[in-house]
């Protein structure tokens, strides 16, 4: 199935990332290609098989739901790009 | 150039012991070596201060009887392990000038046996590629050039710095990460060895991720031994990642020297892919003989799902990194371009802050985990991956160890396949399979092309069984004997 320009405006929207209009057509082919390889994977009997989801076979560990690092909010805010009064300071989110 | 960078790792640690030269010597041979090769570009970040600080403390240490099992030897880390006070990029613009608050698993292992930390190497951004041509530092050089030219060739990637420095005496040993062949393809284009081990020997915390069920860390060295000797320091358990394994870490080193007769070594016949190149092949068959001599019974094998491993990988890889990359919105750390709203925000952001093969992979990550397509492709992928997985176990029925080669070609000209996602995602054809079914591999440089670069064979173990690949790697190092070093043009 053909991925064409609509669909990658609407993947690049999904993903975040502002791709120009000029840039969509040469994305969509680019897509199209690798795409067209990865179709070969549909050769492949898969019924009844279980998904693979990890290549370790162990249940996840459990432990106490206990702090255990943490309370330094100058740690976490060493790296922000704008911070106030031990806070990350983002764009308005409510209108 | 001193004679002290030209050591293997296990020397220097002899060297050490016996008082020969100190750690702040050596660390300072590799400190003059590391600036003479600037050319090569290994190094994205030189922390000669914080070298011989440490160096110092370590020469402290052994002067009174404290020494670890690195004490003293000079290491470079991959710029994907995120390292305390010392700026820890990915090679993305997006991560900007991050400075770590903490440290990696991994690294604070080797730091706790006394190594020495030199500075961070170049890769392909967030390991994303084979050539380290993805890099926001701009490509790394191979040390090696072909016979009678001076055209630039790539590393591999994306361990491409670690893979450089460590064949161009810029460090000891390096660490590396691995998701789809990123240590085992550039040991291979640079002559040294790598060693991807079982998914879970390592810890990933700390370790930018890449794609979590896949990305596994381990050495770049000059020799087998000094391979076994680094992972030994690098591997054990830690609570701080939940696929962590929870087993007992062996003396790896020990293994090397050992017996291998009586070993059974599988040949699957679907790595003789078609046009597999004749001199490809033919060290192929040198690995076989070497093993043949060592008293290993050689067994044709079948993987039957191999061809199928590269597009299963290009779509669990990329689903798992669209989800892990989401975290970079430009509000927490890094780089962060504002728009007229949150959104627009985040958009500009990670358009000015990604480069072309990652956002690539995001799309297609996206793509394939979108509604009316994740049955398609995700989870037919995942199903994929089970078989894959299970052509394996049914050959270790039959087999101890895989032979297979490294990589299809020998290191290729930076820029030969830049344009061309898929012909640069071949590259991995051989070392993805590992990935998928989560076992350990182990590139060893097994001979030269007629251009005289490198070209490496690959052993593939059973889950947990690193060992019995440093002792057939020990054993086919051995056979080979001493391999020829890149000419110093740089």
């Amino acid at each position: 199935m053909a991925i064409d320009v609509a669909t990658v405006r609407k993947v690049a929207r999904l993903a975040r990332i502002a791709e120009p209009e000029d840039r969509l057509e040469s994305l969509a082919s680019e897509l199209n290609g690798i795409m067209a390889w990865i179709e070969q994977l549909s050769e492949v009997n898969t019924d009844g098989v279980e998904p693979m989801t990890s290549a370790v076979e162990q249940p996840l560990p459990m432990r106490d739901d206990v702090v255990t690092e943490g309370g330094d909010p100058r740690l976490v805010l060493a790296n922000a790009p704008k911070s106030k009064d031990n806070f990350f300071v983002v764009p308005k989110v409510v209108e | 150039m001193s004679g002290l960078t030209d050591l293997t790792l296990k020397a220097a640690l002899d060297g050490l012991a016996s008082k020969a030269f100190s750690s702040e010597e050596i660390t300072r041979a590799h400190i003059a070596a590391i600036e003479a090769a600037r050319a090569l570009n290994a190094y994205v970040l030189e922390t000669p201060e914080k070298a011989i600080e440490m160096a110092r403390a370590s020469d402290a240490r052994r002067a009174s009887g404290d020494a670890g099992a690195l004490d003293g030897a000079p290491l470079g880390i991959k710029d994907l392990f995120c390292t305390e006070g010392v700026r820890s990029t990915a090679c993305s613009n997006i991560i900007g000038n991050f400075v770590p608050t903490y440290e990696s698993s991994v690294t604070t292992r080797l730091w706790r046996a006394g190594a020495v930390m030199l500075g961070k190497l170049n890769m392909d951004e967030f390991a994303m590629g084979s050539s380290n041509e993805s890099s926001a530092f701009g490509p790394v050089t191979n040390p090696w050039r072909a016979k009678g030219s001076n055209r630039p060739l790539t590393p591999g990637g994306s361990s491409g710095g670690s893979a450089a420095a460590v064949a161009a005496d810029l460090c000891l040993g390096a660490t590396a990460t691995d998701t789809g062949g990123s240590i085992r393809q550039p040991a291979g284009f640079t002559g040294t060895v790598g060693i991807k081990p079982t998914y879970g020997r390592c810890s990933r915390w700390g370790i930018v991720a890449f794609a979590s069920s896949l990305d596994q860390a381990g050495p770049i060295a000059k020799t087998v031994e000094d391979a076994a000797i680094l992972l030994t320091s690098m591997a054990g358990h830690d609570v701080k990642d939940s696929t962590s394994l929870s087993v007992d870490v062996p003396d790896f080193a020990s293994f090397v020297g050992k017996d291998v007769k009586g070993l059974r070594i599988g040949i699957p016949g679907e790595y003789r892919l078609d046009g597999l190149q004749p001199e490809i092949a033919a060290l192929w068959d040198q690995g076989v003989a070497w093993l043949k001599d060592a008293g290993c019974e050689i067994v044709d094998i079948s993987l039957p799902h191999t061809k199928y491993a590269l597009p299963a990988y290009y779509i669990i890889a990329p689903a798992e990194a669209s989800s892990n990359l989401a975290r970079y919105d430009g509000m927490r750390f890094g780089r962060r371009e504002e728009g007229t709203n949150l959104t627009e925000t985040y958009e500009n952001t990670r358009a000015s802050g990604f480069g072309a093969e990652v956002k690539r992979r995001i799309l297609i990550g996206t793509y394939v985990l979108s509604a009316g397509y994740y049955d398609a492709y995700y989870l037919k992928a995942l199903k994929v991956r089970r078989r894959i997985a299970e052509d394996f176990t049914a050959a270790f029925h039959k087999v101890d160890a895989i032979l297979t080669p490294t990589a299809p070609s020998a290191a290729f000209p930076i820029g030969e396949k830049s344009d061309d996602p898929v012909a640069m995602y071949l590259n991995d054809v051989f070392t993805v399979t590992t990935n998928l079914a989560g076992l350990p591999g182990l590139s060893l440089p097994a001979g030269q092309s007629s251009d005289g670069l490198p070209l490496g064979l690959q052993l593939i173990g059973r889950p947990l069984d690193e060992g019995t690949l440093f002792s057939l790697a020990g054993a086919m190092e051995k056979a080979r004997g001493v391999m020829a070093r890149p000419d110093r043009w740089w």
